[in-house]
Protein backbone atom coordinates (compact mmCIF):
# COMPACT_ATOMS: atom_id res chain seq x y z
CA UNK A 1 0.00 0.00 0.00
CA UNK A 2 1.86 3.45 -1.02
CA UNK A 3 1.19 6.36 1.24
CA UNK A 4 1.76 9.71 1.07
CA UNK A 5 5.26 9.35 2.62
CA UNK A 6 6.15 6.98 0.18
CA UNK A 7 5.82 9.62 -2.59
CA UNK A 8 9.57 11.15 -3.43
CA UNK A 9 9.59 15.25 -2.51
CA UNK A 10 11.70 15.36 -5.81
CA UNK A 11 9.52 16.32 -8.41
CA UNK A 12 10.17 14.96 -12.01
CA UNK A 13 7.67 17.21 -14.04
CA UNK A 14 8.70 20.81 -12.71
CA UNK A 15 6.15 23.69 -12.08
CA UNK A 16 5.71 26.78 -14.71
CA UNK A 17 4.78 23.75 -17.74
CA UNK A 18 1.71 24.93 -20.49
CA UNK A 19 -0.63 22.83 -18.91
CA UNK A 20 -3.96 24.85 -17.98
CA UNK A 21 -5.58 25.68 -14.52
CA UNK A 22 -6.24 22.57 -12.44
CA UNK A 23 -5.48 20.14 -15.02
CA UNK A 24 -5.77 16.49 -14.03
CA UNK A 25 -3.15 15.12 -16.44
CA UNK A 26 -0.36 17.39 -15.19
CA UNK A 27 -0.97 16.26 -11.19
CA UNK A 28 -1.07 12.62 -12.67
CA UNK A 29 2.21 12.93 -14.90
CA UNK A 30 3.40 14.30 -11.67
CA UNK A 31 2.49 11.10 -9.49
CA UNK A 32 3.70 8.72 -12.15
CA UNK A 33 6.69 10.17 -12.29
CA UNK A 34 7.31 10.05 -9.05
CA UNK A 35 6.74 6.35 -8.55
CA UNK A 36 8.69 5.58 -11.97
CA UNK A 37 11.62 7.47 -10.79
CA UNK A 38 14.18 8.89 -12.84
CA UNK A 39 15.44 6.04 -15.24
CA UNK A 40 11.94 6.16 -17.29
CA UNK A 41 11.81 6.84 -20.89
CA UNK A 42 8.48 8.72 -22.00
CA UNK A 43 6.74 8.61 -25.17
CA UNK A 44 4.26 11.40 -26.17
CA UNK A 45 1.86 11.39 -29.31
CA UNK A 46 0.20 14.70 -30.17
CA UNK A 47 -2.41 15.18 -27.53
CA UNK A 48 -2.64 17.69 -23.81
CA UNK A 49 0.47 16.29 -22.74
CA UNK A 50 2.76 17.33 -25.78
CA UNK A 51 1.38 20.81 -25.33
CA UNK A 52 2.28 21.18 -21.58
CA UNK A 53 5.52 20.77 -22.09
CA UNK A 54 5.93 23.85 -23.62
CA UNK A 55 8.73 25.06 -26.10
CA UNK A 56 12.26 24.95 -26.72
CA UNK A 57 14.38 24.82 -25.36
CA UNK A 58 13.31 24.24 -22.06
CA UNK A 59 11.24 21.32 -20.82
CA UNK A 60 9.57 20.54 -17.86
CA UNK A 61 10.58 17.00 -17.71
CA UNK A 62 13.53 16.08 -15.71
CA UNK A 63 12.78 12.47 -17.72
CA UNK A 64 13.65 12.09 -21.28
CA UNK A 65 10.23 12.09 -23.46
CA UNK A 66 9.97 11.44 -27.24
CA UNK A 67 6.95 12.97 -28.91
CA UNK A 68 6.19 11.45 -31.98
CA UNK A 69 3.34 10.74 -34.35
CA UNK A 70 -0.40 10.45 -32.93
CA UNK A 71 -1.25 7.02 -34.06
CA UNK A 72 2.14 5.75 -33.41
CA UNK A 73 2.74 6.14 -29.56
CA UNK A 74 2.59 2.04 -28.79
CA UNK A 75 4.58 1.96 -31.46
CA UNK A 76 7.65 4.00 -30.96
CA UNK A 77 7.46 2.70 -26.95
CA UNK A 78 7.76 -0.88 -28.64
CA UNK A 79 10.97 0.30 -30.69
CA UNK A 80 12.56 1.93 -27.89
CA UNK A 81 12.32 -0.75 -25.62
CA UNK A 82 13.54 -3.10 -28.46
CA UNK A 83 16.40 -0.70 -28.65
CA UNK A 84 17.40 -0.66 -24.98
CA UNK A 85 17.48 -4.72 -25.22
CA UNK A 86 20.13 -4.61 -28.42
CA UNK A 87 22.08 -2.16 -26.27
CA UNK A 88 21.78 -4.27 -23.21
CA UNK A 89 20.63 -1.23 -20.73
CA UNK A 90 18.84 -2.58 -18.37
CA UNK A 91 15.80 -1.08 -15.69
CA UNK A 92 14.79 1.41 -17.65
CA UNK A 93 10.59 1.81 -17.59
CA UNK A 94 9.24 2.87 -20.92
CA UNK A 95 5.94 4.73 -20.60
CA UNK A 96 3.23 5.57 -23.53
CA UNK A 97 1.33 8.52 -22.24
CA UNK A 98 -1.94 9.11 -24.50
CA UNK A 99 -5.07 11.20 -24.16
CA UNK A 100 -8.24 9.23 -25.19
CA UNK A 101 -8.66 10.34 -28.77
CA UNK A 102 -4.66 9.20 -29.04
CA UNK A 103 -5.77 5.71 -27.58
CA UNK A 104 -9.58 4.68 -28.03
CA UNK A 105 -9.36 6.46 -32.01
CA UNK A 106 -6.21 7.05 -33.64
CA UNK A 107 -3.59 4.72 -31.91
CA UNK A 108 -5.59 1.76 -31.11
CA UNK A 109 -4.04 -0.31 -33.94
CA UNK A 110 -0.81 0.28 -32.96
CA UNK A 111 -1.33 -0.14 -29.39
CA UNK A 112 -3.22 -3.71 -30.62
CA UNK A 113 -0.04 -4.62 -32.54
CA UNK A 114 1.93 -3.88 -29.23
CA UNK A 115 -0.37 -5.78 -27.02
CA UNK A 116 -0.50 -8.91 -29.61
CA UNK A 117 3.30 -8.94 -29.16
CA UNK A 118 3.16 -8.03 -25.19
CA UNK A 119 6.04 -5.49 -25.60
CA UNK A 120 7.07 -4.87 -21.82
CA UNK A 121 6.12 -1.28 -21.46
CA UNK A 122 3.40 0.76 -19.50
CA UNK A 123 0.66 2.24 -21.47
CA UNK A 124 -1.10 4.86 -19.47
CA UNK A 125 -4.01 6.66 -21.32
CA UNK A 126 -5.00 9.43 -19.45
CA UNK A 127 -8.73 10.21 -20.58
CA UNK A 128 -10.35 13.52 -20.37
CA UNK A 129 -13.21 12.49 -22.84
CA UNK A 130 -12.34 14.97 -26.08
CA UNK A 131 -9.63 16.69 -27.75
CA UNK A 132 -9.06 18.85 -25.17
CA UNK A 133 -6.14 20.74 -26.66
CA UNK A 134 -7.73 21.62 -29.88
CA UNK A 135 -10.96 22.38 -28.61
CA UNK A 136 -13.03 19.68 -27.17
CA UNK A 137 -14.20 17.97 -30.40
CA UNK A 138 -15.91 14.51 -29.30
CA UNK A 139 -13.57 11.33 -29.03
CA UNK A 140 -14.89 7.50 -29.03
CA UNK A 141 -14.15 7.96 -25.17
CA UNK A 142 -16.66 10.95 -25.03
CA UNK A 143 -19.61 10.05 -22.79
CA UNK A 144 -23.10 10.14 -24.26
CA UNK A 145 -24.90 12.72 -23.73
CA UNK A 146 -21.88 15.36 -23.25
CA UNK A 147 -21.45 18.09 -25.38
CA UNK A 148 -18.65 18.98 -26.82
CA UNK A 149 -17.90 21.37 -30.15
CA UNK A 150 -18.40 18.60 -32.96
CA UNK A 151 -22.01 17.08 -31.21
CA UNK A 152 -23.62 20.34 -29.50
CA UNK A 153 -26.31 19.01 -29.01
CA UNK A 154 -24.86 16.13 -26.80
CA UNK A 155 -22.85 13.26 -28.04
CA UNK A 156 -25.58 10.51 -28.97
CA UNK A 157 -23.23 7.15 -29.00
CA UNK A 158 -22.11 5.17 -25.77
CA UNK A 159 -18.07 5.66 -24.45
CA UNK A 160 -15.86 3.01 -26.14
CA UNK A 161 -14.87 0.59 -23.20
CA UNK A 162 -11.21 0.85 -23.99
CA UNK A 163 -9.90 -1.43 -20.38
CA UNK A 164 -11.90 -4.10 -21.59
CA UNK A 165 -10.92 -4.23 -25.29
CA UNK A 166 -7.20 -4.25 -23.67
CA UNK A 167 -8.54 -6.80 -21.25
CA UNK A 168 -9.53 -8.73 -24.65
CA UNK A 169 -5.82 -8.65 -25.39
CA UNK A 170 -5.12 -11.07 -22.45
CA UNK A 171 -2.57 -8.81 -21.50
CA UNK A 172 -0.30 -9.18 -18.12
CA UNK A 173 -1.90 -6.53 -16.32
CA UNK A 174 -5.40 -3.94 -16.88
CA UNK A 175 -6.37 -1.29 -14.77
CA UNK A 176 -8.61 1.61 -14.29
CA UNK A 177 -7.97 4.76 -12.56
CA UNK A 178 -9.03 8.24 -11.64
CA UNK A 179 -6.93 11.45 -10.93
CA UNK A 180 -8.65 12.30 -8.39
CA UNK A 181 -7.49 9.38 -6.14
CA UNK A 182 -3.55 10.12 -6.97
CA UNK A 183 -2.50 7.31 -4.27
CA UNK A 184 -4.64 4.51 -5.83
CA UNK A 185 -3.29 5.85 -9.37
CA UNK A 186 0.34 5.38 -7.73
CA UNK A 187 -0.29 2.25 -6.55
CA UNK A 188 -1.35 0.65 -9.57
CA UNK A 189 1.41 2.76 -11.65
CA UNK A 190 4.22 0.83 -8.57
CA UNK A 191 2.58 -2.82 -9.34
CA UNK A 192 2.81 -1.94 -13.35
CA UNK A 193 6.63 -1.10 -12.91
CA UNK A 194 7.07 -4.58 -11.33
CA UNK A 195 5.39 -6.76 -14.12
CA UNK A 196 6.94 -7.67 -17.60
CA UNK A 197 4.98 -7.73 -20.63
CA UNK A 198 2.43 -4.89 -22.05
CA UNK A 199 0.63 -3.15 -18.42
CA UNK A 200 -2.49 -0.43 -19.67
CA UNK A 201 -3.97 1.79 -17.23
CA UNK A 202 -6.82 3.64 -18.34
CA UNK A 203 -6.84 6.81 -16.14
CA UNK A 204 -10.20 9.31 -16.01
CA UNK A 205 -8.59 12.86 -15.72
CA UNK A 206 -10.96 15.51 -15.21
CA UNK A 207 -10.77 18.68 -17.48
CA UNK A 208 -11.85 21.87 -16.08
CA UNK A 209 -12.46 23.81 -19.43
CA UNK A 210 -13.39 20.85 -21.49
CA UNK A 211 -15.82 19.99 -18.97
CA UNK A 212 -16.84 23.17 -18.27
CA UNK A 213 -16.64 23.57 -14.24
CA UNK A 214 -14.31 25.51 -11.89
CA UNK A 215 -10.59 24.72 -11.35
CA UNK A 216 -10.69 24.36 -7.90
CA UNK A 217 -13.84 21.43 -8.42
CA UNK A 218 -11.81 18.75 -10.27
CA UNK A 219 -11.03 16.37 -6.98
CA UNK A 220 -14.23 17.09 -5.85
CA UNK A 221 -15.73 15.76 -9.76
CA UNK A 222 -13.19 13.11 -10.02
CA UNK A 223 -14.57 11.72 -6.90
CA UNK A 224 -18.48 12.18 -7.60
CA UNK A 225 -17.74 10.25 -10.62
CA UNK A 226 -16.27 7.11 -8.77
CA UNK A 227 -19.07 7.59 -6.31
CA UNK A 228 -21.86 8.05 -8.49
CA UNK A 229 -20.67 4.46 -10.60
CA UNK A 230 -20.09 6.49 -13.55
CA UNK A 231 -16.45 5.11 -13.46
CA UNK A 232 -15.46 1.84 -11.85
CA UNK A 233 -12.16 1.53 -10.53
CA UNK A 234 -10.85 -2.02 -10.94
CA UNK A 235 -7.55 -4.48 -11.81
CA UNK A 236 -7.51 -7.04 -13.83
CA UNK A 237 -4.56 -9.75 -13.45
CA UNK A 238 -4.60 -13.42 -14.50
CA UNK A 239 -8.52 -13.35 -15.46
CA UNK A 240 -9.56 -11.93 -12.15
CA UNK A 241 -10.93 -8.71 -11.62
CA UNK A 242 -10.17 -6.99 -8.23
CA UNK A 243 -12.35 -3.47 -7.78
CA UNK A 244 -9.92 -1.06 -5.61
CA UNK A 245 -9.96 2.02 -3.30
CA UNK A 246 -13.80 3.25 -2.93
CA UNK A 247 -15.33 1.65 -6.04
CA UNK A 248 -15.01 -1.73 -3.36
CA UNK A 249 -18.13 -0.37 -1.52
CA UNK A 250 -19.90 0.21 -4.38
CA UNK A 251 -21.58 -2.72 -5.49
CA UNK A 252 -24.67 -2.55 -3.77
CA UNK A 253 -26.76 0.44 -5.74
CA UNK A 254 -27.97 1.82 -2.61
CA UNK A 255 -24.52 2.72 -1.84
CA UNK A 256 -23.89 4.78 -4.96
CA UNK A 257 -25.01 8.39 -5.14
CA UNK A 258 -27.54 8.79 -8.25
CA UNK A 259 -25.56 9.97 -11.39
CA UNK A 260 -27.28 13.29 -11.30
CA UNK A 261 -25.06 14.97 -9.23
CA UNK A 262 -22.07 13.85 -11.27
CA UNK A 263 -23.72 15.19 -14.08
CA UNK A 264 -24.96 18.62 -12.28
CA UNK A 265 -21.39 19.29 -11.71
CA UNK A 266 -20.36 19.82 -15.30
CA UNK A 267 -21.40 22.17 -17.61
CA UNK A 268 -21.03 19.51 -20.81
CA UNK A 269 -24.68 18.29 -19.64
CA UNK A 270 -25.72 21.57 -19.13
CA UNK A 271 -29.87 21.21 -20.17
CA UNK A 272 -30.11 17.62 -20.54
CA UNK A 273 -33.42 15.89 -21.11
CA UNK A 274 -34.73 14.37 -17.84
CA UNK A 275 -35.45 11.18 -19.78
CA UNK A 276 -31.78 10.82 -21.46
CA UNK A 277 -30.28 11.05 -17.44
CA UNK A 278 -32.40 8.42 -16.74
CA UNK A 279 -31.13 6.23 -19.75
CA UNK A 280 -27.62 7.19 -18.79
CA UNK A 281 -28.64 5.96 -15.11
CA UNK A 282 -29.76 2.79 -16.62
CA UNK A 283 -26.58 2.87 -18.40
CA UNK A 284 -24.43 2.83 -15.27
CA UNK A 285 -26.72 0.28 -13.18
CA UNK A 286 -25.91 -2.34 -16.26
CA UNK A 287 -22.36 -1.61 -16.12
CA UNK A 288 -22.60 -2.62 -12.64
CA UNK A 289 -24.50 -5.51 -13.32
CA UNK A 290 -22.07 -7.08 -15.52
CA UNK A 291 -19.32 -5.51 -13.67
CA UNK A 292 -21.16 -8.13 -10.75
CA UNK A 293 -20.73 -10.73 -12.98
CA UNK A 294 -17.41 -10.70 -13.62
CA UNK A 295 -16.65 -10.36 -10.28
CA UNK A 296 -18.52 -13.74 -9.70
CA UNK A 297 -20.18 -11.43 -6.58
CA UNK B 1 21.14 20.98 -37.88
CA UNK B 2 24.82 22.01 -37.63
CA UNK B 3 27.64 19.56 -37.56
CA UNK B 4 29.43 19.96 -34.20
CA UNK B 5 33.08 19.36 -34.43
CA UNK B 6 33.09 15.55 -33.24
CA UNK B 7 30.87 15.13 -36.41
CA UNK B 8 27.90 14.20 -34.60
CA UNK B 9 25.18 16.17 -35.41
CA UNK B 10 23.91 18.57 -33.33
CA UNK B 11 19.99 17.68 -32.23
CA UNK B 12 17.89 20.39 -30.73
CA UNK B 13 16.87 18.69 -27.37
CA UNK B 14 15.34 20.65 -24.67
CA UNK B 15 16.78 20.76 -21.20
CA UNK B 16 14.37 20.30 -17.83
CA UNK B 17 14.01 23.26 -16.36
CA UNK B 18 11.31 25.28 -13.92
CA UNK B 19 9.01 28.03 -16.03
CA UNK B 20 9.03 26.14 -19.33
CA UNK B 21 6.28 27.81 -20.45
CA UNK B 22 7.57 31.02 -18.41
CA UNK B 23 6.45 32.71 -15.38
CA UNK B 24 3.02 30.70 -15.26
CA UNK B 25 2.06 32.70 -12.07
CA UNK B 26 1.28 35.56 -14.07
CA UNK B 27 -1.91 33.44 -14.91
CA UNK B 28 -3.32 33.63 -11.30
CA UNK B 29 -6.85 35.23 -10.72
CA UNK B 30 -6.76 34.05 -7.22
CA UNK B 31 -3.69 33.50 -4.86
CA UNK B 32 -4.39 30.65 -2.45
CA UNK B 33 -3.12 31.77 1.05
CA UNK B 34 -1.76 29.68 3.81
CA UNK B 35 -2.26 30.23 7.35
CA UNK B 36 0.61 28.43 9.31
CA UNK B 37 -0.87 28.27 12.84
CA UNK B 38 -4.42 26.13 11.01
CA UNK B 39 -1.78 23.79 9.37
CA UNK B 40 -1.80 20.18 9.99
CA UNK B 41 1.08 19.30 7.92
CA UNK B 42 -0.51 16.95 6.43
CA UNK B 43 0.53 17.95 2.69
CA UNK B 44 -2.29 16.78 1.13
CA UNK B 45 -2.18 20.29 -0.73
CA UNK B 46 1.09 18.90 -1.54
CA UNK B 47 -0.04 15.69 -3.28
CA UNK B 48 -2.73 17.20 -5.56
CA UNK B 49 -1.14 20.17 -6.42
CA UNK B 50 -1.15 19.70 -10.35
CA UNK B 51 1.53 22.26 -11.09
CA UNK B 52 3.71 20.82 -8.11
CA UNK B 53 4.12 24.45 -7.25
CA UNK B 54 3.51 23.52 -3.35
CA UNK B 55 7.41 23.20 -1.79
CA UNK B 56 7.84 20.95 1.27
CA UNK B 57 10.34 21.65 3.79
CA UNK B 58 12.22 19.64 5.84
CA UNK B 59 10.08 19.92 9.01
CA UNK B 60 6.96 19.42 7.16
CA UNK B 61 5.95 22.94 7.02
CA UNK B 62 4.70 23.39 3.18
CA UNK B 63 4.55 27.00 1.18
CA UNK B 64 3.29 27.99 -2.31
CA UNK B 65 6.00 28.49 -4.96
CA UNK B 66 3.99 32.27 -6.77
CA UNK B 67 6.15 32.15 -9.43
CA UNK B 68 4.44 29.05 -11.14
CA UNK B 69 1.18 28.56 -9.25
CA UNK B 70 -1.56 28.74 -11.27
CA UNK B 71 -4.21 29.64 -8.62
CA UNK B 72 -6.87 26.64 -9.60
CA UNK B 73 -7.58 26.86 -6.29
CA UNK B 74 -7.62 22.67 -5.54
CA UNK B 75 -5.42 23.14 -2.32
CA UNK B 76 -7.66 25.01 -0.80
CA UNK B 77 -11.07 22.75 -1.56
CA UNK B 78 -8.58 19.50 -0.39
CA UNK B 79 -7.28 20.96 2.77
CA UNK B 80 -9.21 19.45 5.61
CA UNK B 81 -8.23 21.70 8.26
CA UNK B 82 -9.50 24.51 6.05
CA UNK B 83 -6.05 26.89 6.25
CA UNK B 84 -5.32 27.65 2.60
CA UNK B 85 -7.79 30.64 1.45
CA UNK B 86 -8.24 32.49 -1.70
CA UNK B 87 -7.31 36.06 -2.01
CA UNK B 88 -8.40 37.48 -5.02
CA UNK B 89 -5.07 38.86 -7.20
CA UNK B 90 -4.44 43.36 -8.04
Amino acid sequence: MITLKDLPVEEYYLPGNAACSGCASALSTRIALKILGPKTIVVIPACCASVIQGYYPKSPSKVPIMNTAFAATAATASGIVAGLEVKGRKGITVMGWAGDGGTADIGIQALSGAAERNEDFIYICYDNEAYMNTGTQSSSATPRGAKTTTAVMGKGERKKDVPEIMIAHDLPYVATACAAYPLDFAEKVSKAMKLKGLKYIHLLSPCPPGWRFPTEKMVEVGKAAVMTGAWILYEWEGGKYTLTGPSKGLIDKAKRRPLKEYLAMQGRFSKIPEAEVEALQRDVDSKWEAMKKKLGA
Amino acid sequence: MNKAKTGRAKVALSKPSEGASGLTGLWRLRRPVIDPAKCTKCHLCWLYCPEGAIARGADGAVWMIYEYCKGCGICSEVCPSKSISLVKEG
